[in-house]
């Protein structure tokens, strides 16, 4: 059936806010989804509340909304457009739970507004466990031993049945949040009681463990017609057991025998046909490895992280041909976009292997507890291909910018053999790493096996790159004949591990490379393995014969990617790379973009002319610039991760487009930085750098404690704190130079006054500042953890004058071709600079959209040499709008257990979202609303628990909670300190004492907590144990008054959902 | 041990030879099936071909002797880009470098397959010689103007008459070179079933009084096949004819059609065929060089498959003279199993 002619205007919901199990996969989805309805004519309507996305781009959807993803304002929007039928399978969980609602409360009826896609009473079995486990009954597929608990009790006598181990599995939560295995009922009655209160309609799931099985998933599709495929299967390296969002995944499987295979192929077409699936489904299974019993663990009857690893691990748009399959097209009538000669319904092969590798957020959350389960805690992930397995699984290690090229990791080799069989004993973000380290000792694999579960065919891969490894240790570069040198490229070593083991210079392995003339060929991604014509310009590196890339003879540039999402480098970085590739064509230039994250739309083959999947590390970069011969390569969107390459890149004599590392360096380097700002007379917080802790202390005494603290060369604040005296301090300084004593640590005063941040365009002579952010929280808090609003409310004229002056000022000394971020701070009235970084931020995105410049574009035509009077958008400050925006963050924290949660210079949050009112009270409270803030419920109590310095502060805003009917319950320091003021409140134990604060937080009777830290990251203390016991019931945690502030002012306000307005982002102007 | 691929077109490919180290020459063609070596290795169609196996890593899972699909490896040579050492499987009962030794069958690795298929699909199929002597092109040149699947049948095809019983409608396989599974799948349907020689006759045919005769797969030129084309004339009209690949060819020609040899083939787990009837489409099992040309099936038979990449017939039927056949393997081992309802359809002729 051709196109579905009564389909004329589609509503797409994206996915919301990145949190984990939930990132840039469905950015990815979304926007594939919204070309390929405009591909047929279709107008669409975007509804997305994160703004640092593509999907949300004029350019991507015909009408955008950033509004917050409730039934609500998606009533009112749909009320507004009157779209003929929702597209539910592309945002992820979010949206397809939102699209249930709207059904089931007829909303959809109401409107005339048909489900397009998989219909909904299969999503519905797809979510419903209890559905979906008839029906699995139904249709004689198996399913594991299992029941559905809506209470403890209930829980515990249903695992009592089984026996342990049990995982409870919570339902309708997202990335399996509240999830657990369980040993004994100790365990199970702390995860029971968390997953009961997440799960929106308290119901988890108990079922007998399967722990070490083989996890296997295929990527299957359906259409209208029941015309079934598989568009890709995939095998996970840890078994069952631990979330697939943070398991290594193989593409394809590597240990099923072709029975086995389709085995499971055959189960997952039946499961989906039954189904009556019309798109993309994930089917995953638990295969035992020694028999053909399986079971099918679930399905997930939309797009997800695992198909955009699909789509990318094979070359097939799952997210466009759902889409088209959605608009009535059936397999057979969709183009196969990558041969453009076969059709859609054809099952890729591949000839090669993919490996990826989840990016897990470990090192910038401190946290003791690295264990991997049910509950996923990466943010993102890396994805490699290679022409064998250990290749694919090096060039993910050293994509994962985890300082690692190879598997020999020192922090293991000092370890005993006891302490890492220990480790071995649960999964871990370093399991990898132990592994080896274990058979590096000659361990045994059977033994590995044993504990792990892992298969011995990948025991074996990761052998036989040890023993390699441990070859080059023995060997001099004399020894590295042609033969043994390509041998091991075609394994997949980089030059610099190389050099690592064999204790030499990188240069040395390079140059020896180069001289035996050994240098990578490229090969496409195709789909087919070869065996039709390919147009896809997708590519990645092996050392085999045959180089498939032909270097075209026009003027090129290359575009240095973000890699994989991380807590401080997210999405928006992404939104970049592709907004730069677009200007970059707009102006006639071929573009290349290297990058290793399968979950963004800049790996999408047909975004630039030529993509390059591979690691973005000197080597891999250096290579395809020989290879392709640009004019320049663009570093300036890929966040620290391309930065980081400006020396190197330089060094080789290469051009790189906009600011010079030289300039880079002086806005990095505390001292030369400081050197320009003395010479153009702007003042900055006093600071120094020091190198060891006298120096230290002296130079805290001189600034004058509180002094913020933290090591040099850092994104996303990582490791920066406030110390309020010496012994914090001293603490601080051991511990930061025992980890790195080669760089100094950064002491600066500590000015408690209101931040500023600034985004800008220059061309080198002029700027033009799109817009001003002023951030409610006080300073101290990182800049992407706390709600920023523009236009600003509380910034006099004079200040804005001065910012713009001093941003000019900056922009010019560091000849600024591209884009500046500026962090100021405005302190008794004064302004000062607290950072500058000489590259694209992560409120490029969101000042864009708000402003309707187009940022990126017009910073790259600036690199161009073009300048900005002529590019129509002006010079100095752009001019401001008469509605008011804020950005709030948005955290992941109750996935990953024993992270400290508290507000600070460390930033924490994974994703943004915006609330566009008429009003700053309006703004806030759609962006409370789509952060998933909730008002408190007065049934419950706002529980309190603040440092002495704050008891002041909070006075005035117990009376206003008071004043509004709610009750407040106190620690012993704040309720006596609340007395004294006259207001009443309940007093609640401290920890240790019968009916504590904690106890009372598990209960259920809390709404928020408000928790002011003395100390972050000490996890012994009782205020850290408060509030992790806050988000891991899902009880709202607030740790800034000023956030508090903000809350109880649209609380106060006379605001009511039904008397907001929604607005497209063209009407934000008018 | 060092040895090379060298191509009728003169190009040599270095790598490694491993298996039985005895140089064979064959047809070089290439499989893109991801899984089911071991199929591929044991199936008769690929007699007097060397096989080209596109996904790198062969031998993951080892060799066990359930899966395979006739007695002994049929391949004449094997091309990987890489073996593993170490096979991880349950049900792995030898590695596969012993597996070719023991199967006496030369296989080479470590070279680049992805260049080799290229050249394949934009030249053809050639044929080629693996070799661990120091031949130059002009040396093996000769050589390679053989043709390594003349009298493919009679090499493959069985040489006695065998018997399985089953409480079913009687079917005569005429084994042309057949996989175990396709009689696994008549045998599970309960059929009762004789195999007999590619070469039998009508009378010895009938005399079993069958109640279908089935023509298997096997390897090599339909055409050069004149004496089964012959019985096969005679036993249309009097008795259901059915056939699967080589089987289906042998059925068009037998009515008048006519076939062709294929640039390359297909060959792979991933061939979309739409069944005309249905309109469904299905991915299915393939493994031939030669098809029927389409315009030249007479006016009595229907299509009932095609294939959707490049829509050649798949799938005939003649109701009239009760015959049916497909191109592809509803048995699949390798390959997906949904057109097993194939077989159910044969049964309805009878």
């Amino acid at each position: 059936m051709p196109l579905n002619k009564e389909i004329k205007k589609v509503l797409v919901l994206g996915s919301g806010p990145i949190i984990i199990g939930q990132a840039a996969e469905f950015d990815y989805s979304g926007t594939q989804a919204c070309r390929a309805l405009k591909e047929e004519g279709i107008e669409t309507v975007l509804v997305n509340s994160n703004p640092a996305t593509i999907m949300t781009d004029k350019e991507v959807a015909d009408k955008v909304y950033i509004e917050p993803l409730t039934v609500e304002f998606i009533e009112k929007i749909i009320q507004k457009e009157k779209p003929d039928a929702i597209l539910p399978g592309m945002g992820g969980q979010t949206s397809l739970n939102l699209v249930v609602d709207l059904y089931d409360l007829g909303i959809l009826l109401k409107n005339n507004v048909k489900i397009i896609g998989t219909p909904v009473e299969a999503i519905k079995v797809g979510e419903d466990r209890e559905k979906f486990r008839l029906l699995m009954n139904e249709m004689g597929q198996p399913v594991v031993r299992s029941e559905i608990v809506h209470s403890m009790e209930e829980g515990l006598n249903a695992a009592e049945l089984m026996g342990y181990p049990v995982i409870a599995r919570p339902a309708f939560t997202l990335g399996g949040s509240g999830g657990g295995i369980a040993d004994t009922k100790e365990e199970l009655i702390i995860i029971l009681s968390k997953g009961l209160n997440l799960s929106l309609n308290r119901q988890v799931l108990i079922e007998k463990s399967i722990k070490g099985w083989k996890e296997i998933e295929y990527e299957v599709m359906r259409d209208a017609k029941g015309t079934c495929i598989s568009v890709c299967n995939m095998e996970n390296i840890d078994p069952v057991g631990v979330h697939t969002g943070d398991s290594i995944v193989t593409a394809p499987s590597q240990t099923l025998s072709d029975k086995e295979y389709q085995m499971l192929r055959t189960a997952s077409l039946d499961i989906i046909d039954r189904i009556g699936i019309e798109g993309g489904c994930n089917v995953q299974f638990a295969l035992d490895p020694y028999s053909f019993e399986y079971i099918v663990i679930e399905i997930n009857p939309r797009v997800s992280r695992s198909s955009a690893l699909a789509s990318k691990a094979t070359g097939y748009p799952i997210a466009k041909v759902a889409t088209k399959i959605a608009l009535g097209y059936y397999l057979d009538e969709i183009e196969n976009s990558v041969t453009k000669k076969t059709m859609a319904c054809f099952e890729p092969v591949l000839d090669y292997v993919v490996v990826k590798i989840p990016k897990w957020p470990f090192d910038k959350l401190q946290t003791d507890i690295r264990q991997l389960g049910t509950q996923m805690a990466a943010t993102g992930e890396v994805m490699a291909i290679g022409s064998n397995f250990e290749a694919a699984l090096l060039k993910a290690i050293r994509s994962l910018e985890n300082t690692q090229y190879t598997l020999w990791s020192q922090k293991h080799v000092k370890m005993s053999i006891v302490e890492l069989k220990e480790k071995m004993d649960k999964p871990s973000d370093e399991l990898l790493f132990i592994t080896a380290e274990l058979l590096r000792r000659g361990y045994s694999v059977a033994k590995v096996n044993e504990v792990t579960k892992i298969d011995n065919f990948f025991i074996n891969k990761i052998l036989n790159i040890v023993e390699n490894e441990e070859l080059l240790k023995r060997m001099r570069l004399e020894d590295l004949n042609y033969d043994w040198l390509k041998k091991i490229k075609k394994m997949g070593f980089s030059d610099k591990g190389i050099s690592q083991l064999m204790s030499c210079e990188p240069d040395a392995v390079f140059n020896r490379r180069i001289q035996l003339g050994i240098v990578p060929s490229y090969k496409m991604v195709d789909t087919c393995s070869g065996e039709f014509e390919a147009v896809s310009p997708y590519y990645y590196s092996t050392y085999e014969d045959m180089d498939e890339v032909t270097v075209s003879d026009r003027e090129k540039i290359i575009v240095i990617g973000s890699g994989p999402i991380r807590i401080g480098q997210g999405v928006e970085f992404d939104y970049c790379c592709v907004h730069c590739v677009f200007a970059l064509k707009e102006l006639g230039i071929e573009t290349i973009i290297i990058n290793n994250n399968p979950e963004t739309v800049s790996t999408d083959f047909d975004i630039s002319d030529r993509l390059y999947f591979e690691p973005l590390t000197e080597e891999d970069v250096y290579s395809i610039i020989l290879k392709e011969k640009p004019k320049g390569v663009i570093l300036q969107f890929g966040g620290q991760t391309a930065i980081k390459l400006a020396a190197f890149i330089d060094k080789m004599g290469i051009n790189i487009f906009g600011t010079t590392s030289r300039h880079i360096d002086i806005a990095e380097n505390r001292e030369k930085f400081d050197k320009m700002l003395e010479k153009i007379n702007i003042k900055r917080p006093r600071g120094k750098g020091v190198w060891s802790i006298e120096a230290g202390k002296k130079a805290a005494m001189e600034i004058g404690y509180p002094v913020l603290v933290r090591p040099s060369y850092v994104l996303g604040g990582q490791g920066m704190e406030i110390t309020y005296n010496e012994t914090e301090l001293v603490n601080y300084l051991q511990s930061a130079f025992s980890k790195d004593s080669k760089n100094p640590v950064l002491i600066d005063q500590y000015m408690l006054g209101k931040e500023i941040e600034v985004d800008a365009i220059s061309d080198g002579e002029n700027i033009l500042i799109p817009g001003i952010m002023e951030h409610l929280e006080k300073a101290g808090i990182h800049s992407g953890d706390s709600i920023s609003i523009y236009p600003p409310i509380t910034i006099s004229d004079d200040i804005i004058n001065q910012i713009v002056e001093t941003t000019s000022k900056i922009a010019r000394e560091l000849s600024i071709k591209g884009i500046i971020n500026i962090q100021f701070v405005e302190y008794e009235g004064q302004l000062y600079i607290i950072e500058v970084n000489p590259r694209s931020s992560r409120t490029v995105p969101f000042v864009s959209k708000v402003t309707h410049v187009p940022m990126v574009k017009l910073a790259v035509r600036a690199m161009m040499g073009h300048k900005l009077k002529d590019m129509g958008y002006g010079e100095g400050l752009y001019r401001t709008i008469n509605k008011t925006i804020v950005k709030v963050p948005v955290f992941s924290s109750q996935k990953i257990s024993g992270i400290e949660v508290s507000l600070g210079p460390e930033m924490k949050s994974t994703g943004e979202v915006l609330g566009i009112g008429n009003t700053f009270i309006e703004a806030l409270y759609k962006g409370f609303l789509s952060a998933g803030i909730r008002f408190p419920d007065k049934s419950k109590y706002i529980l309190a628990t603040l440092k002495p310095e704050d008891k002041n502060r909070f006075m005035p805003i117990a009376k206003r909670f008071t004043d509004k009917g709610y009750q407040l319950a106190c620690t012993p320091g704040t309720h006596s300190a609340l007395k004294e003021y006259g207001i009443e409140s309940f007093l609640v134990n401290k920890i240790g004492e019968d009916n504590n604060i904690l106890q009372m937080i598990q209960s259920g009777k809390v709404s928020i907590v408000l928790n002011t830290p003395t100390k972050a990251n000490d996890s012994r203390r009782d205020g850290f144990i408060i509030r992790r016991k806050a988000v891991e019931n899902g009880v709202d945690l607030f740790t800034s008054l000023e956030t508090v502030d903000a809350l109880l002012r649209v609380m106060e306000s006379d605001i009511e959902e039904k008397n907001i307005d929604v607005f497209e982002s063209q009407e934000v102007f008018k | 041990m060092k040895g090379r691929l060298i191509l009728e077109n003169g190009m040599t490919f270095e790598g490694e030879c491993f298996g039985y180290l005895r140089d064979s020459i064959g047809e070089v063609v290439f499989n893109t099936g991801m899984t089911g070596y071991q199929e591929i290795l044991t199936d008769p169609s690929y007699y007097g071909q060397i096989v080209v196996m596109t996904y790198p890593l062969i031998g993951n899972y080892g060799i066990n002797y359930d899966d395979i699909q006739s007695k002994n490896v049929k391949v004449k040579g094997f091309v990987v880009r890489e073996t593993c050492h170490s096979p991880s499987n349950w049900r792995n009962e030898i590695s596969f470098d012993s597996y070719l030794k023991e199967e006496k069958i030369i296989g080479i690795k470590g070279l680049d397959t992805r260049y080799l298929t290229k050249v394949i699909s934009s030249e053809g199929a050639l044929r080629g010689i693996i070799t661990t002597g120091d031949f130059t092109y002009n040396d093996v040149k000769r050589l390679l103007m053989t043709n390594p699947t003349l009298n493919a049948v009679k090499s493959v095809t069985t040489k006695k008459v065998e018997r399985i019983a089953g409480y079913g409608k009687h079917v005569v396989i005429i084994d042309l070179g057949i996989k175990s599974n396709i009689i696994k799948s008549f045998r599970d349907r309960g059929f009762s079933i004789t195999i007999m020689p590619a070469f039998s006759s009508y009378d010895e045919i009938m005399d079993l009084k069958p109640d279908c005769v089935f023509l298997s797969n096997g390897p090599g030129d339909p055409k050069e096949l004149t004496d089964v084309i012959n019985t096969v004339k005679k036993l249309i009209g009097k008795i259901p004819v059915t056939g699967i690949c080589l089987g289906h060819q042998i059925i068009a020609l037998a009515c008048g059609a006519d076939t062709e040899k294929m640039k390359y083939g297909h060959r792979g787990s991933n061939h979309p065929v739409k069944n005309l009837k249905t309109q469904r489409v299905t991915i299915t099992s393939q493994n031939h060089g030669y098809v029927i040309i389409e315009n030249t099936l007479p006016d009595d038979f229907e299509i009932t498959h095609v294939n959707m990449n490049d829509f050649t017939v798949e799938g005939i039927k003649n109701d009239a003279k009760k015959l049916m056949s497909v191109q592809f393997h509803p048995e699949a081992s390798p390959g997906p199993g949904e057109s097993s309802y194939i077989f159910d359809e044969f049964i309805t002729l009878m």
